[in-house]
Order: structure tokens, then sequence, then C-alpha cells
């Protein structure tokens, strides 16, 4: 199947990337390119194949729920581009 | 002899009697920075002050009698291992000036067996890419050129272009560097030198920053087979703090590769014989072979029949996981914020994503959230999960017969910087010899093996079952000897 620009412009905005109209139909004929050399999984037969998510031990281990860590605002919000005090600042979201 | 011609071991040796000091050692490497990097382009920041530092810790360590067991060596570090407050890039400009505020845990635990890092090395912006040119801090340049055509650049391959090409430059002794489908084993086979992409799990992957979780892993490279065994004894190990890192012991990889190949058996997979794959690869892959049989092991052809739809599932996989990870980029918490006054909280998350990421990391942020949407899920990312779970269950039944699978290192040598960049596809194919042992989480190492007509560097690859990086090492050394490899680049320090 192949892309139109509608669902590659919303595809943009699910991911939150800013795409003027010539970016869209660049990406349009490369993702279609992909998506056509991906689509020969589908000749895989695959019935009662159960589905593989990682490579490493199937169950992940459980931590002991204690505080580890904490205490270190100033290390967390060392890098921030707006803070604003003791908070990550944003534009407003609330009227 | 040159400081910077040392392997690793022989610099350990040299430090151990006193016939060099750690601070001449990394002054040394320094001199060679500054005088090829503007070239090379390797690292993106040189810790000179810190690094002199770090040697002089460690030759007063080492008067003290407390020297550790890569005391003194001068490392690289790629670029995606957090090292605090020492500026860490991923290659891209969405993380702006972003200084760690802790260290990553492979890091650290080089940092602890006393290594001395010289700085931070290029790769391809967040790890994603063959030939280290989607960098936000320009492309590296191979060190190698081509016989004919000296003056075409070539790529050092990617995605840890720059790690492979400052320690084939000799910039570094040995490098840090990581794979997700390649990104250890293509360079370092583009730049004649070892790298091994240990079992998924081996190195904890806490403070790497993340591209697909379920296929990431760190792993070093070096000049020789034994200087890979000598940094991945020390990178590896349990690690609380990565929920995937494996409770297993970390055996004494370097004896490994003195072992006998009598009685192995080598599988020689069929469907890595590729249509139209240079003939001179096919013919040392035949060599590789023949230097094992004569070594006392025996070869096996075997079947992978789910090759060829490796990479295909690893570019539903990989980019599913790598839009999830990446998503975190906001331009709220660290790194880059564009901004337009009056906009709104979506719009700035739109611009600063849209300026900060590069073209390939859209392109495969846009395919792993278009196979994660509504509707799309099972066709796309369900179906590549079953297929990887084939990809497993064919090594799974290969290891039932061999001991180590050996196949070309890449499907061809080093290619032009201009070159391969019309189709993203194309670029891709790059990893199809490579990619399959991230999909199976299963240990992979590169080792230099010949030179192409061009005289360009060849690699081959060994492939062994999960956490058996020993006969992995014990087959890789055994290659090594038998090519006996001595060719260099045509840049490199002390030329």
């Amino acid at each position: 199947m192949s892309l139109d620009t509608a669902t590659v412009r919303r595809i943009a905005s699910l991911a939150r990337i800013r795409m003027g109209e010539e970016e869209v139909g660049r990406m349009q004929a490369e993702l279609n390119g992909i998506l056509g050399w991906i689509e020969q999984l589908q000749a895989v037969p695959t019935e009662g194949v159960e589905p593989m998510a990682g490579a490493g031990a199937v169950a992940l281990r459980l931590r002991e729920d204690v505080v580890t860590d904490g205490g270190i605002r100033e290390a967390v919000l060392a890098n921030a581009p707006d803070p604003e005090g003791e908070y990550f600042g944003v534009p407003k979201v609330v009227e | 002899m040159h400081p910077t011609d040392f392997t690793l071991r022989g610099a350990a040796e040299a430090l151990s009697e006193g016939a060099i000091s750690a601070v001449e050692l990394t002054r040394a490497h320094l001199d060679a920075i500054e005088a090829l990097n503007p070239r090379l382009n390797a690292y993106v920041t040189v810790a000179a002050d810190q690094a002199l530092d770090q040697a002089r810790a460690s030759d007063e360590r080492r008067a003290r009698g407390e020297a550790g067991p890569l005391e003194g060596l001068p490392l690289g570090i790629k670029d995606l291992f957090c090292t605090k407050g020492l500026r860490t890039t991923a290659g891209s400009r969405i993380l702006g000036n972003f200084v760690p505020p802790y260290e990553s845990t492979v890091s650290a635990n080089l940092l602890r067996d006393g290594a001395v890092f010289l700085g931070k090395l290029n790769l391809d912006e967040f790890a994603m890419g063959s030939s280290n040119t989607s960098s936000a801090f320009g492309p590296v340049e191979n060190p190698w050129s081509r016989r004919n055509h000296p003056d075409t650049r070539l790529v050092p391959g990617g995605s840890s272009g720059g790690s492979a090409a400052a320690v084939a430059a000799r910039l570094a002794l040995g490098a840090t560097a990581t794979d997700t489908g390649g990104s250890i084993r293509q360079p370092a086979a583009f730049c004649g030198i070892a790298g091994i992409k240990p079992t998924y799990g081996r190195c904890s992957r806490y403070g790497i920053v993340a591209f697909a979780s379920s296929l990431d892993q760190a792993g070093p490279v070096a000049r020789t087979v034994e200087d890979c065994a000598l940094l991945l004894r020390s990178m590896s190990g349990f690690d609380p703090k990565d929920s995937t890192s494996a409770d297993m012991p970390v055996p004494d990889f370097a004896a490994a590769c003195g072992r006998s190949m009598k009685g192995l058996r080598i599988g020689v997979p069929k469907e890595y014989r590729l249509e139209g794959m240079p003939h001179e690869i096919e013919a040392l892959w035949q060599q590789g072979l023949e230097w094992l049989r004569e070594a006392g092991a025996e070869t096996v052809e075997i079947s992978l029949p789910h090759t060829k739809y490796a990479l295909p599932t690893y570019y539903i996989v990989a980019p599913a996981e790598a839009s999830s990870n990446l998503a975190r980029y906001d331009g709220v918490r660290y790194g880059l914020r564009v901004e337009e006054r009056d906009g709104d909280l979506k719009d700035l998350y739109e611009r600063t994503r849209a300026e900060g990421f590069g073209a390939e990391v859209k392109r495969r942020i846009m395919i792993g959230t278009y196979v994660l949407s509504h509707g799309y899920y099972d066709a796309y990312y369900l179906k590549a999960q079953k297929v990887r779970a084939l990809i497993k269950r064919d090594f799974d039944e290969a290891f039932g017969r061999v001991d180590a699978i050996v196949t070309p290192a890449t499907p061809s040598a080093a290619f032009g910087m201009h070159e391969k960049t019309d189709d993203p596809v194309t670029m891709y194919l790059n990893d199809v010899f490579t990619v399959t042992a991230n999909l199976a989480g299963l240990p992979g190492l590169a080792v230099p093996a010949g030179l192409d007509a061009q005289g360009l560097p060849l690699g081959l690859q060994v492939i062994g079952r999960a956490f058996d990086e020993e006969t992995v090492f014990a087959v890789g050394a055994a290659l090594e000897r038998a090519a006996d490899f001595t060719a260099l680049p045509s840049v490199r320090a002390g030329a």
C-alpha cells in the first residue's frame, strides 16, 4: 500500500515534527520506497509463531519498591533550556 | 616506535615496565588528534585537559601500586555514552549543549579500571546510519583511500564511524562503540580494525542514548582481537540500572584468544552468498574458512532460511522503538528549544523537533510512528516481531550443529562519501550480514582479513551462541593470526 500526502501529514503530526509542503512530498516518496521494500515480509508464513519482543531474558527483573535516588533537583534542571525557578518552563497550556 | 603505534596490550606492558608514562602516552595521542582530527573529524569533543588530569592521576595510582586492568590507557568514547560533565551530543542538534549529570555504566566501568578518556567520537545522528554522514557535526573521513583514486574521500562506515576512524588512524588505542544493526562491525571492517558486538545484555545500556532498546548493545573497537577482548571484559557486567542487563559472570575473554580450533565446527550459511556480491568478498570468505580448516576446525554448510527477511524486519522494529525512544526530545527538559512568540506547546514540540532532528532520524521516526499507529500495528510491527522469532529460531537450530558461524562482515569495501546517497534502502543494505545477530541477540565480531583490489580493507564476521563470546574471540583470533593483516591506512599518526 502507498501513503498519500494527507497520511504523511497525519503521521508528522502524531510524531510532533513540523513539516512544510515540499518536505511532505519528499518524505512521501521516501516512505513509500521503504514501505514497499518492507512489504516482502507479508510473504513469510507466521501462523502460530509467538512474537519476539526482545533479545534478552523473557521476563524482566523487578527491583525492590524503595526510593533509590532523589534530592538532585539542580542536576535535573541543569540542562533545561528555559527553567522557571524550580520548574521546567513551557508555553501557557491553560487559559 | 611511535607511542600511538602500540596495541592496547603493548601499551599496557610498556606502562607497567615504566618504559612510558600515562601522561606521555596521552600527550602523544592528543598531539596526533590535533594534527589529524581537522581532516578526519573523528572527534566532536577533545577533552585534552581532563585527559591529562586523568593520566596524571593514573601515573600516581600506578606509583602507589594500585594499577587497574586498563591503567593509563587512552581511549575514545563514542558520543552516545553519557559522560559526567562532558558534553554528549549523539551527533544531533537536538541535544544542544547537553552536559550529562551522570556517567554511563560502560564508561564508568572503564574509568574504574584506570582508562583515560581522550574525548568524544563522532557518529551518525542517534547512531542511525552506515556511513557517518548524518552527524550534525559533519562527516568522518575514512583514513584509508583507494590506491587508484587516492583523492576520493571514503566513508568510515557507521554509525560508530568516529570510533573506527580514530582507532585506525591511531588517535586512540581503542574506543567504545554501539551496534544496533551493524554499527560496530561494519565501520570496523571498513577501517581495517576489529570490533565486537557482544551478546544482548552483556554490557549495560544505562547512560547510552537510546536508539532501539531491544537491539542496542555496546562493545569495543580496537586494532587487535585481543585488545577488543581486554576492553570488553572491563565494559561488561551486571548492572541493576538496566532491566535487560544479564546477571552472568564475565569471563577472561583475552584468555580465550589463544584457544585451539581443533574439533570446532564452523557453520557457513548458504544464504549469505549474495547475488552480485563482489568476487573478492566471496574469495576472502573461502580463504577464511580454509585458514580455519588448516587450524583444525571443520566447516559445515548450514541454512539460515529467513536471512533475507532480516533487514525488512529490522526496518520495522528499529524505527518503531526509535520513534518511542526519541519522543523524549521535546524542547522542555534538556536540549534544543525552538519556539515562536505566542506559540502553544504543540507548536514548541513541532518546531524543536523539526529543527533538531536531521533527515534520516525524521524518516525513521515517521516509519516507526506509522507502523505503530492504529490499524497498522498488526500488519507491520506484530508481523516483524514474529519474523524476528523465526530468525532467532534459525540460529538456535544452526547452533545445535555448529560452534560458531563465519560470514563476510560487509557486502562491499568502504564507499565514497557521495555514493549511495540517493536512496535510503541502498544504504540500509550495508547491514545485510550484521543485522541478524542484533535481531537474535547474538555476539558478532568483525576482524580484518584482507584487502580488495583498490587496497581497501575487508573483514570477516564471527557469530557465536548467546554468552559464548569466548568461542567468538577464539575463532576471530585464529583468523587474525592466519590473515596476518599488516596493511596500514594512508592517514595515520606517526606516518
